[in-house]
């Protein structure tokens, strides 16, 4: 099986590893997010009615309402939030979802993560190290 | 990050437990964006209004909001330690005289009350507005602030030129309470200028045409920084308003200049630095096409039931012009009229005989909240139209209905006739 390695920095440490659920789309919280399940629900999102639970989340950022970060809290609290987290562009949204989302997560990786990982590749987030260790599926 | 001996003496516990939540919280977030240190900030608004559900589930105002507005499972004393920084809330979920009418619960309501209750107990200003800068919270240029609501943080760091991000429930809650925020994003210089070129090249005049240029503008250039060239007729605040509240809706534009008429650019060259554009883009006659037949997309059924007016809040003077087109009218027997409005500034239009004229043509004057933000229509409405490009792009998202966007008197026309009849001219 091939391994590839990527090297970026830490936004919440911890180590992790799953299933990766990738998109190249940005994603919303508030409107975008169900915390009851942890599904998907902006109609427009290549990803609507899929569930983050449990995945490692691989996505460009976070977009929308300054509601983001809460309506991931929610999702968390109901035990429905990602394993973790990859993406590359910083906002606010996407910090703070991160840091209430209590999960590994890494950004400003080496190489793009949106054409290296695809869904259901084993990926493993050493986010103190800032390393992501991709199996291809 | 580097901490000041007064955020490390918070951070260690001296001022209190709530505000060494606040501080922990701070520094997780402040890491996780990469910010090297923290900035004074004397101006914060944030979003503190309990879900019922949470309530119920976490038994305190406390429980919930060290929980949800603190990542705390411990539980601090959020209103007993008070806010360092002043404070703002912004919109809530329900008028507190139309509740019902918005389809809220007894129960609801009283939640609503003791939530105002323990906020005001802790320091937080009511202001219950998406607008606080219509109402007496108008940052100065340069002031460093920790705003939520997308509307509001574009409009005080471009027409103003005050400087804040936008920020998440409970970043705008630790700065509440610590005076602090990471120093990160639009809080430095070079992040305040300008990205993308756009050329102007057909008339913006009318509210509907800052709406249509905003929702342009988010579309393109998404979360960057749009310089706007060959404006010819001056704005006004309602336009500019209208303006960010559509670009931040459909990009997530937090900052922008329009140069000779925002607060931190004279000329384009000044906007951009010493800065080439990333992209140079036109708004013509086609474009201006583009983003109305985006607007208008879940529309098709002319039969209109409600009249939304006052997304983001409405001034004074829109309340005034909405009067002088509906003085003496009376609504169609189908439609509903709904304006929201700043509580503060309701107590101006009830003085004015404004909300009279309102309610003589069978509409409603409210305040506080907004359909999108508290999750409520009339009974049964299928078909809205509204001046807003916000409340457009949202609520048929969330509420499963069909939005026209249009001018001001296509909307009075609208609630008078039960019929949309407006156009692109």
């Amino acid at each position: 099986m091939k391994t590839v390695v990527l090297h970026g920095r830490k936004v919440v440490g911890g180590v992790v590893e799953g299933e990766a659920l990738v998109t190249t789309e940005m994603v919303s919280g508030w409107g975008g997010i169900n915390p009851a399940d942890g599904k998907i629900i902006d109609v427009r999102h290549e990803l609507h009615g899929q569930s983050v639970k449990g995945k490692i989340l691989v996505f460009p950022g976070a977009k929308g309402s300054s509601g983001w970060s809460s309506l991931f809290h929610y999702t968390r609290r109901n035990g429905n939030a990602p394993s973790g987290l990859i993406f590359n562009v910083m906002n606010t949204k996407a910090a703070l979802g991160s840091v209430v989302i209590h999960a590994p997560a890494v950004t400003g990786l080496n190489q793009n993560p949106l054409e290296i990982i695809q869904s259901g590749d084993w990926v493993k987030i050493d986010a103190d190290q800032g390393i992501v260790e991709v199996t291809k599926k | 990050m580097r901490l000041t001996d007064d955020e490390k003496a918070m951070l260690d516990g001296k001022e209190g437990r709530a505000r060494q939540k606040a501080m922990d919280l701070l520094v997780r977030y402040g890491e996780a964006l990469g910010a090297e240190r923290l900035v004074d900030t004397n101006n914060v608004g944030g979003f503190m209004v309990a879900k019922k559900h949470h309530m119920d589930e976490l038994g305190s105002f406390d429980a919930l909001f060290s929980e949800f507005n603190l990542d705390s499972s411990e539980v601090v004393e959020f209103a007993k330690d008070k806010v360092k920084a002043f404070s703002c809330q912004f919109e809530t979920t329900m008028d507190p005289e139309f509740w019902q009418i918005q389809g809220k619960s007894q129960e609801d309501y009283e939640l609503m009350l003791a939530n105002e209750k323990y906020l005001a107990s802790g320091g937080v200003a009511l202001m219950c507005t998406c607008t606080p800068y219509l109402v007496g919270n108008v940052p100065i240029k340069g002031e460093h602030c920790a705003w939520m609501e997308s509307s509001a943080v574009v409009y005080i760091n471009s027409v103003l030129g005050a400087r804040t991000n936008a920020e998440g429930n409970s970043s705008s809650t630790a700065a509440m309470l610590t005076g602090k925020i990471p120093y990160w994003g639009f809080h430095i210089d070079e992040n305040r200028l300008g990205t993308h070129l756009i050329d102007v090249e057909c008339a913006v005049e009318n509210q509907m045409d800052w709406g249509l240029l905003g929702y342009y503008a988010g579309t393109m250039v998404k979360e960057r920084v749009p310089v706007i060239n060959g404006i010819k007729k001056l704005p006004n605040l309602i336009k500019l308003k209208q303006f960010g509240a559509a670009a931040a809706s459909s990009g997530g534009v937090e900052m922008y200049h329009i140069p000779g008429i925002t607060a931190e650019a004279r000329t384009v060259e000044e906007a951009f630095g010493n800065r080439q554009p990333v992209e140079r883009l036109r708004f013509g006659k086609e474009e201006r096409q583009m983003a109305y037949e985006a607007l208008n997309s879940t529309a098709k059924d002319t039969n209109v039931d409600f009249v939304m007016f006052g997304c983001p809040h409405a001034s004074i003077e829109e309340i005034w012009e909405i009067c002088k087109l509906l003085e003496g009218k009376r609504l169609h027997e189908n439609t509903v009229l709904w304006v929201f409005t700043p509580r503060g500034l309701r107590e101006i239009a009830d003085r004015n005989g404004f909300t009279k004229i309102i309610n003589d043509a069978g509409g409603v004057l409210m305040s506080d909240t907004c359909p999108a933000l508290g999750q409520f229509i009339p009974k049964g409405i299928k078909v809205m139209a509204t001046n807003s490009g916000k409340q457009a792009h949202y609520l048929p998202n969330i509420k499963g209905i069909q939005a026209w966007y249009g001018t001001t008197e296509e909307c009075i026309d609208a609630a008078v006739t039960g019929q949309w009849r407006g156009g692109l001219k």
